[in-house]
């Protein structure tokens, strides 16, 4: 497994978010501070409620943070408003999600093709590099089909095609493989892997099975709102 | 006073008249010409007000199926919004979805009332008849279009304030 390059793409330091439904406050993160490398893998792993989805959207830039410093790919988070996290979402970070997030009405080529139409990058053809990562996905031969013609494995290579194709600095997964059998969640956390070690993909996943957070270079784990450790990973089996 | 064939019906309505000073006395012609909406104030209102239920309930009817294509695909505004796309993207969507809408419409309407013309003269020819006025399609469109812009301002307002992590999660 490479090394991650050195010098952090994400910094965040005494990150709160509350949230006010009505009356009561609730307090999602708790003074998080985290620096990640370009080019790392890392997995976050934590109960439901401990924080994790929120920091996901935080870094991703769809929910702005209550308090606290937070700079990703050298935009401050924190000082910008909705447009500036608009524009973070449409040059800086990709989203893969658990259940796909594909637009059904679409091919899988639209698909890819609406997020470049959106990032302001789209090409008459897809360029070398792009086409190369869809036959890395193995969804070469799929892209004229929809969604719905599709297996929730190749939903999900299509929805990490689409983040991809944008050239984000930094993937953020969140639990690829909640609805994936065990056959296509190995060949999706087989590509994360691929895509971080070929590319320098810096990715972020959350998941809750252990096993796909053995892919990260580090796991961090979350509770009540806090990171409460940091373990090394790397216990992935290497690539075949 | 109708007229029979071959009997010229003037001299006989000028006879008459002469006969019964003071009473209105007109031919059948001179007295179908009087029908019109010009001539029965009444109707002339009963009109105008069909006329604008009509279009306050074409209105309603668009307005309606902007806020119901906007409820229904919160969840792909959701995903548009989670790869970066402005609220003026989202807004231009809406719009320009209403615009095909109401200039559609407006087509399907035209063509619509050849149909319904033609099934009135072959189908039920006792029934009144339908007559196509060209000239008022410019304003049945400017209505059509108009209304499905109006229309489609609130639900266009409604997704652009819309929560992405929300609209992500909305089933």
């Amino acid at each position: 497994m490479s090394s991650p390059a050195s010098g952090p793409i994400i910094r965040i330091r005494s990150l709160r978010k509350v949230y006010s439904t009505g009356k009561v406050e609730v307090e999602a993160l708790r003074g998080v501070d985290l620096d990640v490398p370009a080019g790392e893998f890392l997995a976050i792993v934590g109960p439901s409620g401990s924080g994790k989805s929120t920091l996901f959207h935080i870094v991703g830039g769809l929910t702005p943070p209550t308090s606290g410093e937070v700079i990703v790919a050298g935009r401050n988070v924190s000082a910008v408003g909705e447009s500036g996290r608009a524009e973070l979402r449409r040059h800086s970070v990709s989203f893969v999600f658990q259940k796909f997030n594909l637009l059904p009405n679409l091919t899988a080529r639209d698909n890819i093709r609406t997020a470049l139409y959106i990032s302001g990058k789209l090409p008459d053809h897809f360029d070398e590099e792009l086409v190369n990562l869809l036959d890395l996905l193995g969804i070469a031969g799929r892209l004229d089909h929809k969604p719905s013609e599709m297996s929730g494995g190749e939903q999900q290579r299509v929805a990490i095609a689409r983040a991809l194709a944008t050239r984000p600095a930094i993937l953020l997964a969140d639990e690829p493989t909640g609805n994936l059998d065990s056959r296509n969640s190995q060949a999706v956390l087989n590509i994360l892997k691929d895509l971080n070690q070929r590319l320098g993909q810096t990715i972020l996943m959350i998941t809750h099975n252990a096993e796909a957070a053995a892919f990260g270079h580090r796991i961090m784990h979350m509770r009540d709102g806090s990171i409460v450790e940091t373990s090394d990973g790397r216990k992935a089996p290497p690539l075949s | 006073m109708g007229e029979a064939a071959g009997i010229d019906a003037e001299p006989v309505i000028h006879e008459l008249q002469a006969k019964f000073d003071g009473y209105p006395i007109y031919s059948m012609k001179e007295l179908v010409s009087l029908i019109s909406v010009d001539n029965i104030p009444l109707l002339a209102g009963f009109i105008n007000a069909v006329v604008g239920i009509g279009v306050i309930i074409g209105f309603a009817v668009v307005s309606l199926s902007m806020y119901m294509a906007v409820l229904q695909r919160t969840r792909e505004i959701g995903i548009l919004k989670s790869m970066g796309a402005t609220n003026r993207f989202v807004m231009g969507i809406i719009v320009a979805e209403a615009l095909a809408l109401g200039f559609g419409g407006t087509i399907f309407g035209i063509l619509l009332s050849f149909g319904t013309r033609w099934a009135m003269l072959h189908i039920a020819p006792a029934s009144l008849p339908q007559a196509v006025v060209p000239s008022w399609w410019p304003l049945a469109g400017a209505i059509a279009i108009g209304g499905a812009l109006l229309g489609s301002i609130y639900p266009g307002v409604m997704a652009v304030r819309q929560d992405p992590i929300e609209a992500l999660a909305y089933e």
